[in-house]
């Protein structure tokens, strides 16, 4: 049995020690106990430093809100910075260190700033260190750095897994305590479909801690009743080792599952932690009530500790504080600590009660100071004595632990998540949370009835009301016999008159009662404004334990009501909650889908090297044994193309199906260049506007019958187009009869292209290919040898006499597969979208490289596209601005490289030859660049003001990024085949 | 709203199933308009605080567009339409 | 008083119960020569500006909460000016050199840190975007640098390059970029106008803009009424709302950004790091919070909290980046409500009515133009015409058909 170990009681299991560490050394606990728990248990009190001044600090509660007792968790890659020791549940083998000193727990360097502290007050920083300038970033702030932050992490790639999960109920309970049990058990027994979460890894809440008895039993053996029979309700899911963390609209509460935080060994096929969107009819939330610290000299001294939570470590954990423990309250609780500590043998040396006018009784043989505070503790890493004072007599009283009790606050956080704002009970002198609807109530202590009777009470009659708004038969609870009760009132004391020493407010930031006095001082005395100039609040804790005795000090000091001072904002989340939680299984490799063509496999049996393009894969070009960079490759394929003929995968291009008596009228709409006419059987290029009359996408568009279209959009727009198509269709002209369909996954489309395209090609389709029978522009559905329905369009992108094949795409590999065997004795190889670059470059042709959504069809050299005469088209009108037409737009221009010796990449300005690189006079932008093999020089698509009337300047093509200044000439940007003849071969 | 929005085809579903587009209220122009009613449908916003009607379009479901007339303060959803309707078109 | 190390040395001494407030508070005079609604960071700069460069000193503040409670002290304090369009680059530029100075400026200590901006890009497409951005950062003398993956990989080893989905290709740097403590600059500016003789009145909510013959002789609040020569707005958040009290609609939309901070950590994040294959973007805090956030939740939205698919999505671009974040925990999440304007750019301006001054529409982006900012709507405000490096983000560029659109998007204001 260790030191602090009471010989008997608590719901540890005695028969299971469990091994652990601490900063190395090997230390042992029960199961049942936290890492806490198990400290204390083992005389190790201090157990971290605080943010600013280093001070030593132990253990403070037994839950959630715990400020001081933060350690890192777990070795190697499993490390988990800054876990609340309070709330660690025990488990064989975990190692746990303390953080934020150095370079030991017990001697830290750091500890200097407490000696400065009065040199480092509140804010001081923005003061000073503003001289001179750049030691700001070179001496000042990496000093701050390295002294502030808590827990240490590497960023190593977590081994672990997360999942995420959905859940739907009649009614959520937030809390196992005694309301909530209360509440489920109604809810269950009724038929309701009932989730209770409870933050702690044992179900019962206070009842686990609690010593009024309850039909004559301790009050965990009714929990563990309850817990039994709602585990035999089907409708019932009970979520231990949960926390909500967050409410959100439409009454949906984010929730934190940790599965396998109590492990050493970790099941790789289960998650860590699994995220929870639970989907709540109704709400209850049973979550208790907070002790509050009292603000008095040495506060932060370890073995000061919440009272509630000395008695928690007695009751439940069969722990001792101390071997002699103050107590220091300001109300009943702490005579129920003292009763509860006294039972278990432990001594108390003094009860200081600040009241004079209490009846509570102590137990006998406690000494009671009435009317007295304590202004001072003495002891290092421990408490060995507190200075008692009483009507200006001052006591030493010696003692190893303070047990404080400064009254209570319901625990509102989650009601005042979407906005309410808590209101200040001057009854209960505290926050209540507001009304905020039916789908969330409060019940119990967290409602501000802290009697366990009470509890078990108003758990089952909200759980009654939200049974019988849901329509159903109420069922009933019979509450069992409660034992004498106490009911905690208290008599509010924010700040403890005289302290001697620094009387902490926020512990762990180490925000004392003068910074809330400098602050006030200042101008800073708004409750942000304090909170954001001394920091109190901010800490890991999110000021669950110090914010409510900040606001009771400032308003003190501003000579008003706590109400009128009022709360900062609670957000989310609750507890914080890991990135890897709330990111799940998208991560990696599995964050975003990927997409594969359905000629992938061709391509990849050719030996494509593959590239990103959005969520696709897309084959970008094909080497060949002996090609030793993909240049090689690129210029190679070019030129067969314009030599022979490639086949090209295209299928990435969204293609949608659009029917109905008003396709044709309705895509004259769409697009800002004519289509009512275009005959049946015929392609188009299509360019559409955004309403702004700037280039939203372009495709072809072909229609094949009179009431049916197919139109092709780029690959990264495929889906944002669809999505314009059915705005314009249901939301602008919802009177034109017009159905789409995206059919871009069910077609398997490639493009051949060459001056021998035609010739393979016939030898896989049936139909006559001749240029008098499918002309250039022509668009149809053919029939290939074998009978197989396909669907051609003589189009070109590359400018070659080129077509688009399009099969079922379970057809796409074989059909490739016969073309390539059909094109060897005609040279035709498989090009990838690299070359397809080079050779729509040369022919001037633009695609998101150029259409970078500020470009109107004009300075593209599209202008003529424009369908002025209809009268009406998506963009149409606000293309005529002035902006928009004005003369030194910049247009897009050819530009060949002068200097064969010097790169020019995309993304260079222009300038004219002479000129000062200056903002004004910049003269545009190059979109695309590549090596011509057809011209055997560099050329690039760019964007030049006034550029059409430019053609033949020397123009600096600059790029200081890269340090690259070279000489282009401004040319026409079609460098190939001007006049088509290759297009209509 | 932020997070289930009811699809008048599919039922209750996950915000993230939805796209977003803005404001619903302004009606497109007849082609003639004048400027400034062009300028207002494609600049101009009200952009009060409180009732609005917004269209969000159910992407990953039925794929409708649809208006969403909800508070921008408190969130409250008073009813979601199919955008069609409405137009008073008949689909 | 003047703010040093000697004055926390002496102050200290006497137990830092010397020290003065930072501001006065006032009551408001029945009339100023000019009224700036918006006690943020936008509007304590055009006062501060006004009195210190302009020499207009019958200034009052409007501030219906606490100073700073706005967007200045509720964003991601990243400070930059990498921009592409010559619309917004020298705006940003002249707003980075403010920042440099305003230390000494204001004596007080905003904190700038010029840790340097890292843009990842993760394709041959946004490579040649942000050379595009890049060049024309250097176009107006202002420094950037191009990075390639295995540079990236020693500056910073914890970036996912072995097993990302949208594998990490490069980066483009600017090193004078980098964070200020947010909070600091309001008080900073606020401080430093009220030295000058600035009323800056809080809790005192604008409730009406009184016109006489069109023209605006002051504004209606919850203190009475206030009267003025010339009325300024920054009220970035609510400009519609206030906008609308003088008649006009405005081309902005009211969208919500969430920003989340995590549990303080020693230091492990050096740079501001933004993400190529979605908007995520993180720095740390010198208490050691991993700052962050990414897009816009998406909807029309006057509150200030976001929805947990957004916040789950940020985090899942988050780890994606940075593998090593999986188990850091997420402190706080918090919103702020934008003014999305049609283009994403701002708007500093007159309006079409005689003495209404107009500061808006600053997206996201509003917290690095604060300096800026102020300086121009003062130039605006106090010699009737636009400072030259503003003079782009007017309010009848849209109508002109001169957006200034960075991301392309058009006019939805959700996809800036």
């Amino acid at each position: 049995m260790t030191a602090y170990r009471l010989a008997s009681g608590g719901l540890i299991d005695r028969s299971n020690t469990i091994g652990f560490t601490f900063d190395g050394a090997n230390l042992s606990g029960h199961a049942g106990d936290t890492l806490a728990s198990a400290l204390l248990a083992n005389d190790r009190l201090l157990v971290g430093r605080s943010f600013k001044y280093h001070r030593p600090r132990g253990i403070v509660t037994a839950g959630s809100a715990e400020p001081n007792a933060l350690v890192t968790i777990g070795t190697g890659a499993r490390r988990d910075p800054n876990t609340k020791a309070t709330v660690a549940e025990l488990y064989d083998g975990l190692a746990a260190t303390s953080q934020n000193r150095w370079p030991s727990l017990a001697f830290d360097i750091g500890a200097v700033n407490d000696r400065l502290s009065r040199f480092l007050s509140a804010g001081f920083y923005y003061k000073t260190f503003m001289w001179p300038a750049a030691f700001w970033e070179k001496v000042y702030e990496p000093l701050i750095r390295r002294a502030a932050g808590l827990g240490r992490t590497d960023l190593p790639r977590d081994p672990d897994g997360y999942e995420k999960s959905w859940a739907h109920c009649d009614l959520l309970v937030v809390g196992s305590g005694p309301a909530g049990l209360a509440a489920a058990l109604v809810a269950a027994r009724s038929g309701l479909r009932v989730i209770l979460v409870e933050q702690d890894f044992a179900l019962g809440g206070a009842l686990l801690s609690e010593t009024t008895k309850l039909d004559g039993e301790a009050p965990y053996i009714f929990s563990r009743h309850a817990i039994d029979e709602l585990h035999g309700h089907p409708g019932v899911t009970l979520l231990p080792r949960t926390t909500v963390f967050g409410w959100y609209d439409d009454n949906v509460f984010g929730a934190v599952e940790r599965v396998q935080k109590h492990s050493a060994t970790i099941d790789a096929a289960r998650p860590v932690e699994r995220l929870w969107r639970i989907v709540a009819k109704h709400a209850i939330l049973a979550t208790g009530a907070e002790e509050r610290p009292l603000v008095f000299g040495g506060n932060d001294r370890p073995g000061v500790m919440m009272a509630s939570a000395a008695s928690t470590y007695a009751n439940r954990f069969g722990v001792a504080a101390g071997r002699s423990v103050a107590i220091f309250t300001n109300g009943s609780s702490g005579y129920r600590t003292a009763a509860d500590l006294s039972a278990r043998g432990v001594e108390i040396a003094a009860l200081i009660d600040s009241r004079t006018d209490a009846s509570d009784r102590a137990p006998d043989g406690v000494r009671v100071v009435r009317g007295g505070g304590i202004v001072d503790t003495k002891g290092r890493q421990r408490v060995r004595a507190v200075i008692a004072d009483r009507g200006g007599f001052e006591e030493m009283i010696a003692c190893d632990a303070v047990a404080m009790s400064g009254g209570w606050s319901p625990v509102i956080h989650l009601a005042c998540q979407r906005g309410g704002r808590p209101v200040w009970s001057q009854a209960l002198q505290a926050f209540l949370a507001p009304e905020v609807g039916d789908g969330l109530v409060m019940a119990g202590a967290a409602a501000g009835h802290y009697r366990l009777s009470e509890c078990l009470d108003d758990g089952a009659r909200k759980a009654s009301a939200i049974v019988e708004a849901l329509g159903r038969p109420v069922a009933g609870f019979e509450r069992p016999v409660v034992g004498e009760e106490v009911d905690p009132s208290f008599t509010a004391l924010w700040h403890v008159p005289g302290a001697r020493s620094k009387a902490f407010v926020d512990f762990q930031n180490d925000v004392h009662g003068k910074d809330l006095g400098l602050a006030l001082r200042e101008g800073f005395g708004h409750v942000e404004h304090a909170k954001r100039y001394t920091t109190s609040g901010m800490a890991t804790d999110q000021g669950k334990l110090g914010n409510v005795n900040a606001i009771g000090i400032l308003a003190a000091m501003r000579g008003v009501s706590p109400a009128e001072v009022g709360t900062t904002t609670f957000r989310p989340f609750y507890t914080p909650v890991s990135f890897g939680a709330l990111a799940g299984s998208s991560r990696d490799e599995h964050a975003m889908p990927v997409r594969r063509s359905p000629l992938h496999g061709w391509a990849a049996r050719h030996g494509a090297v593959f590239i990103d393009a959005g969520l696709w894969y897309r084959s970008s070009w094909f080497p060949k044994a002996g090609e030793k960079t993909w240049r090689e490759s690129v210029d190679r394929e070019v030129r067969t193309v314009r030599e022979h003929a490639g086949l090209c995968d295209v299928s990435t291009l969204g293609k949608i199906e659009v029917f109905g008596p008003d396709a044709a009228e309705f895509l004259n709409r769409l697009y800002c260049n004519p289509v009512l006419k275009l005959p049946v059987g015929k392609a188009r290029y299509g360019l559409m506007l955004r309403e702004d009359g700037m280039v939203y996408d372009d495709g072809t568009v072909s229609r094949l019958g009179e009431t049916h279209f197919l139109v092709t959009t780029t690959t990264a727009m495929a889906a944002g187009v669809l999505s314009h198509m059915e705005f314009a269709a249901q939301a602008l002209w919802p009177e034109l009869r017009v159905r789409f369909l995206s059919v871009s996954d069910q077609w398997a489309q490639m493009s051949i292209a060459g001056p021998k395209a035609r010739t393979i090609l016939q030898a896989v389709v049936e139909d006559d290919l001749s240029n008098a029978a499918f002309p250039f522009l022509a668009a149809r559905e053919v029939r290939l040898k074998g009978s197989l329905k396909a669907r051609l369009f003589r189009i070109s992108f590359s400018g070659e006499l080129a077509y688009e094949l399009a099969v079922p795409a379970g057809y796409g590999e074989a059909v490739a597969d016969a073309l390539m065997r059909a094109g060897e004795p005609q040279g035709l190889c498989a090009y990838g979208v690299e070359a397809l670059n080079v050779l729509r470059i040369e022919k001037g042709h633009v695609t998101h490289a150029e259409l970078d959504g500020r470009v109107t069809p004009d300075d593209a050299g599209l202008g003529r596209m424009m369908g002025t005469s209809k009268p009406d088209f998506i963009g149409k009108r606000l293309s005529t601005r002035f902006g928009l037409t004005a003369a030194d737009r910049a247009q897009l221009v050819g530009l060949k490289a002068l200097e064969a010796d010097k790169d020019m990449r995309a993304g260079a300005h222009l300038l004219k030859d002479g000129a000062k690189p200056s903002t004004v006079n910049d003269q545009g932008w190059v979109s695309s660049v590549c090596f011509s093999p057809t011209l055997g020089t560099h050329i690039a698509l760019a964007f030049l003001k006034s550029g059409r009337e430019r053609y033949g300047e020397k123009i600096i093509v600059w790029d200081r990024l890269r340090g690259v200044e070279t000489v282009a000439e401004v040319c026409d940007p079609v460098f190939v085949d001007p006049e088509n003849r290759r297009l209509m071969a | 709203m932020a997070s289930l929005i009811s699809c008048p085809h599919c039922g209750v579903r996950p915000k993230e199933e939805f796209s977003i587009r803005g404001d619903a209220t302004p009606v497109r122009p007849a082609p003639m308009a004048s400027d400034e009613a062009w300028n207002d449908y494609v600049h101009v916003r009200a952009n009060p605080r409180g009732r609005i009607r917004e269209h969000w379009q159910h992407v990953a479901g039925c794929r409708r567009w649809l208006v969403v007339e909800r508070d921008n303060f408190t969130h409250e959803v008073f009813s979601v339409t199919d955008a069609a309707a409405a137009r008073g078109g008949a689909r | 008083m003047r703010y040093s190390a000697l004055s926390i040395f002496k102050q200290a001494l006497a137990g830092n119960l010397g020290w003065k407030p930072a501001w006065r508070e006032p009551q408001p005079k029945p009339h100023y020569d000019v009224i700036i609604v918006g006690g943020g960071g936008h509007g304590l700069a055009t006062a501060y500006y006004l009195a210190r460069e302009f020499g207009i000193r019958n200034v009052a503040v409007v501030e219906k909460g606490y100073l700073g409670s706005g967007n200045v002290g509720r964003n991601t304090t990243i400070v930059r000016s990498n921009y592409m369009l010559p619309g917004n680059e020298p705006f940003y530029e002249f707003s980075l050199k403010l920042w440099e100075g305003l230390e000494r400026e204001l004596n007080y200590n905003v904190m700038l840190s010029q840790r340097g901006i890292i843009s990842l890009y993760h394709n041959d497409g946004q490579r040649d975007h942000y050379v595009r951005r890049g060049n024309a950062m250097m176009m107006e003398g202002v420094a950037a640098e191009q990075l390639d993956r295995e540079t990236l990989k020693k500056m910073l080893p914890f970036l996912n390059f072995d097993h990302a989905r949208f594998p990490i290709i490069g980066g483009l740097l600017q090193r004078r970029a980098g964070t200020a403590r947010h909070d600091a600059v309001a008080w900073g500016f606020a401080r430093g106008a009220d030295r000058l003789g600035v009323d800056l009145i809080q809790n005192c909510e604008v409730t009406g803009i009184r016109r006489e013959d069109g023209i605006v002789t002051g504004v209606e609040t919850t203190k009475g009424f206030i009267g003025c020569n010339r009325l300024a707005l920054a009220a970035a958040g609510n400009t519609s709302r206030v906008g609308e009290m003088a008649g006009l609609k405005l081309p902005i939309e009211s969208h919500v950004l969430q920003a989340f901070v995590t549990e303080g950590l020693k230091p492990c994040i050096d740079h501001v790091i933004t993400y190529g294959a979605g908007h995520f973007y993180i720095s740390q805090s010198d208490k050691g919070g991993l700052v962050f956030g990414a897009e816009i939740d998406g909807y029309s939205s006057y509150a200030q909290r976001g929805n947990l698919a957004t916040a789950e999505h940020v985090m899942e671009e988050g780890v994606t980046m940075i593998p090593g974040l999986s188990r850091v925990r997420v402190l706080r999440a918090w919103g702020g409500v934008m003014d999305m304007s049609m283009d994403g750019s701002p708007i500093i301006d007159r309006t079409p009515i005689d003495n209404l001054y107009l500061n808006c529409g600053w997206c996201y982006g509003g917290f690095k133009a604060t300096p800026a900012s102020g300086f121009c709507f003062a130039h605006l405000i106090a010699k009737g015409e636009s400072h030259h490096v503003a003079r782009a983000l007017r309010l009848d560029r849209f109508e002109r058909g001169f957006p200034i659109d960075e991301a392309g998007a058009g006019t939805q204001p959700n996809l800036h």
